[in-house]
């Protein structure tokens, strides 16, 4: 547990002592809800169209695969054609790319960014790292299966898959959403306790709230 | 190198110089001497820039030995410093007063093969594994693979070539 | 000067669902224009509509507190309300909006009201690059307007009127009556200010992606940001609407209106795919050096 997360007590400007617990008093302790689509049919098609039309990534990259997200916003590829673009802060962000390897440390991160992105998201794993450990099979700090740690909607398999098959997996990913398959985000709420034993049974130092909104 | 060595054995009980290229050379030395020699060589020998600070476990030998590489802008010289300490409750003197950056290194080899640097800034706190609870895991007698059969959940279906066999195969099927 | 009627108000709001349509599209092709500049196709032209609908079509968003509500809101009643208090069309009995005497005045006052209302939603959202983008916005911002605000001075006393219409009016008749002509440097002056407002390079270090990332909308989300949108697609047009007017002559018709707003957003864009971004102190001492001589020229001359 870090020193600034434990509970203290704290002596206000004007001289007032009150106790601190920042896990409780910082974070909301509310667990995610599973969040039912919209009530018509018809409008629930309607936004399915517009999420797969208009894809926010969040530009986290967590291993090697993201040297390989970047020629996407060249002129080369130029994914803005097909209404994907990057985001700088989780808030923003429908699509998180877990690019290639993840190691424990970025785990802990990785969570902390999904859980504040809003409903509905999606993850795409990039590379064989995410799907059997790849190349890192027997290595001591990275995950093998990241769908026990996150709900993935869709694999991308290649080491490294090229920006073109980054592509292909894109326009699956529209397809899935406007399918209304990508439902991620309400998988990980109703299996909400199973993904927190997974992500907690290798993050031994547990030093956040479990749900970071 | 030579001249170089033969002036620093009037001062430090040095080894034998190894000289691996002609601006390369290795030379052990005991651990009482490693400081005053670093010293020595960044004031007077104008070795200014510390390349880098790696450990070596020797597990048959019950020693681990760290190496302290030194570089030499003005002559383009590496001179690396070997310093041989025991396996068990390894502990070695910090140099991060001398280069702030190893302080770095010596935090990272205090995670990774539990070499400790008393007084050095920010060396007991975790660097890249957080929480970690097993013995550190570039000792040599930390098995990798039962660890990771341990901790993480296996998908199905894995199959492990050895790619010099599997490329032989595929590119000259004749001679196999 | 006119009376108000009721039959106002369906007008005003006939405007405002024109200029955001329009907004809408010139935005889009605005990023297409700067994407052409590095040889990218760049985003569909419909891509901001399809933006809007699906960030109010997201299913869950949370709130830091009464003022992170009420931050967009703010944003998006500066942008509608500069656009309302203005004459969209000169001479159109339709498109005049609730203009009346005086109306510069509150135009002035309408541009700095959004982004005080974000200040205060930004600075209750706590996240730092929040806070640190407010403070680099409102500093930049303050001294992107006072160039804007001597050039308008000096306009109002050359016109003796504060009525944005007045200025219109004595502009009609032939291309040299325009300000740009009579008063040059009031122009320049306001040109200049009118970059640093219009949050392209090379004045954006407040909210560029790459900076801090993003600035002021660090912690907006899915309606909020919405909100935030369409007041990016209203606010700039409505700006422009303010310096055609005074400086450009106004337009008496849509397509002269649809024309000069293109033309005066063009040259935003312009400078920006050309010139690389200003750090906040850059930027203000480049106002101080460029901009403001100009400004105090301008009503000095006049």
């Amino acid at each position: 547990m870090k020193k600034e997360l434990e509970k203290r007590t704290v002596t206000g400007p004007d001289g007032q002592t009150f106790e601190v617990e920042p896990l409780i008093d910082y974070y909301c302790e509310a667990h995610p809800t599973v969040q039912p689509p919209a009530y018509s049919k018809i409008i629930e098609n309607l936004f399915n169209w517009a999420r797969s039309e208009s894809i926010w990534i969040l530009g986290f990259g967590t291993g090697c695969g993201a040297i390989e997200m970047r020629p996407l916003m060249t002129p080369r590829f130029d994914a803005y054609r097909y209404g994907i673009q990057w985001r700088p802060t989780p808030r923003q962000a429908n699509l998180l790319i877990i690019s290639g390897y993840l190691s424990v440390k970025t785990l802990k991160r990785v969570i902390r960014s999904y859980e504040q992105m809003q409903s509905p998201k999606y993850v795409i794993g990039l590379g064989s790292c995410t799907i059997n450990g790849g190349m890192y099979w027997d290595s001591y700090n990275t995950i093998k299966r990241l769908d026990d740690y996150l709900p993935v909607d869709l694999y991308i398999v290649g080491c490294m898959p090229r920006p073109e098959a980054l592509l292909e997996g894109f326009n699956t990913l529209k397809r899935m959403i406007r399918a209304g398959n990508a439902e991620g985000a309400n998988t990980y709420a109703a299996n909400f306790d199973w993904y927190k034993t997974n992500q907690k049974r290798v993050i031994h130092d547990w030093d956040m709230p479990d749900y970071n909104w | 190198m030579r001249v170089l060595h033969a002036q620093l054995g009037h001062h430090f009980t040095l080894g034998e110089l190894v000289q691996v290229r002609a601006d390369l050379a290795f030379v052990t030395l005991p651990k009482e001497h490693l400081r005053s020699a670093v010293l020595h060589l960044r004031d007077i020998c104008k070795f200014s820039h510390l390349v880098l600070m790696t450990a070596v476990d020797w597990l048959e030998e019950e020693r681990f030995q760290l190496t302290y590489l030194l570089h030499n802008r003005e002559k383009h010289w590496d001179l690396g410093l070997r310093v041989m300490i025991p396996r068990v409750a390894s502990h070695m003197e910090s140099i991060h007063d001398i280069w702030p950056t190893a302080a770095t290194y010596q935090r990272e080899l205090k995670e990774m093969f539990g070499i400790d640097f008393p007084g050095s800034p920010g060396v007991d706190e975790s660097f890249i594994l957080e929480g970690w609870k097993e013995i550190p895991p570039y000792r040599r007698d930390f098995d990798t693979r039962h660890y990771a059969e341990k901790t993480f959940t296996q998908r199905e279906g894995r199959k492990t070539e050895d790619p010099a066999k599997t490329m032989k195969a595929k590119l000259y099927p004749d001679e196999t | 000067m006119q009376q108000f009627e009721w039959i106002q108000i369906p007008y005003s709001l006939l405007t405002l669902f024109i200029v955001l349509n329009f907004g809408l599209l010139l935005n889009a092709l605005m990023a297409k224009i700067a994407a052409r500049v590095g040889r990218r196709r760049g985003i569909p032209i419909y891509q901001n509509y399809i933006d809007l609908i699906k960030n109010y079509g997201l299913r869950t968003s949370i709130t830091h507190g009464i003022m992170f509500y009420l931050g967009p809101v703010f944003r998006l009643a500066g942008g509608v309300g500069l656009l309302l208090f203005v004459p969209t069309l000169y001479g159109s009995e339709m498109f005049s909006n609730l203009s009346f005497a005086g109306d510069l005045i509150l135009a002035l006052y309408f541009v700095f009201f959004g982004a005080l209302g974000m200040a205060l939603g930004a600075g209750e959202s706590g996240h730092p690059h929040a806070a640190i983008g407010v403070s680099r916005g409102l500093s930049q911002m303050t001294m992107a307007e006072l160039p804007f605000a001597l050039a308008v001075f000096s306009v109002a006393l050359q016109y003796d009127t504060l009525t944005i219409s007045e200025i219109v009016k004595a502009q009609q008749g032939s291309l040299f009556h325009w300000t740009l002509f009579t008063n040059p440097l009031a122009v320049a002056a306001a040109m200049l200010s009118f970059l640093g407002s219009m949050m392209r390079p090379p004045f954006d270090v407040v909210l560029a992606p790459q900076e801090i990332p993003i600035g002021p909308p660090t912690e907006y989300h899915s309606s909020y940001l919405a909100l935030m949108q369409t007041n990016r697609m209203i606010f700039p047009i409505a700006k422009i609407v303010i310096i055609m007017n005074l400086f450009f002559g106004g337009a008496t018709n849509w397509p002269i209106f649809f024309a000069k707003v293109f033309l005066i957003y063009l040259f935003a864009v312009f400078v920006g795919v050309v010139f690389p971004r200003f750090r906040v102190e850059q930027s203000i001492r480049w106002f101080l050096i460029w901009a403001v001589p100009l400004g105090v020229l301008a009503i000095v001359l006049v």
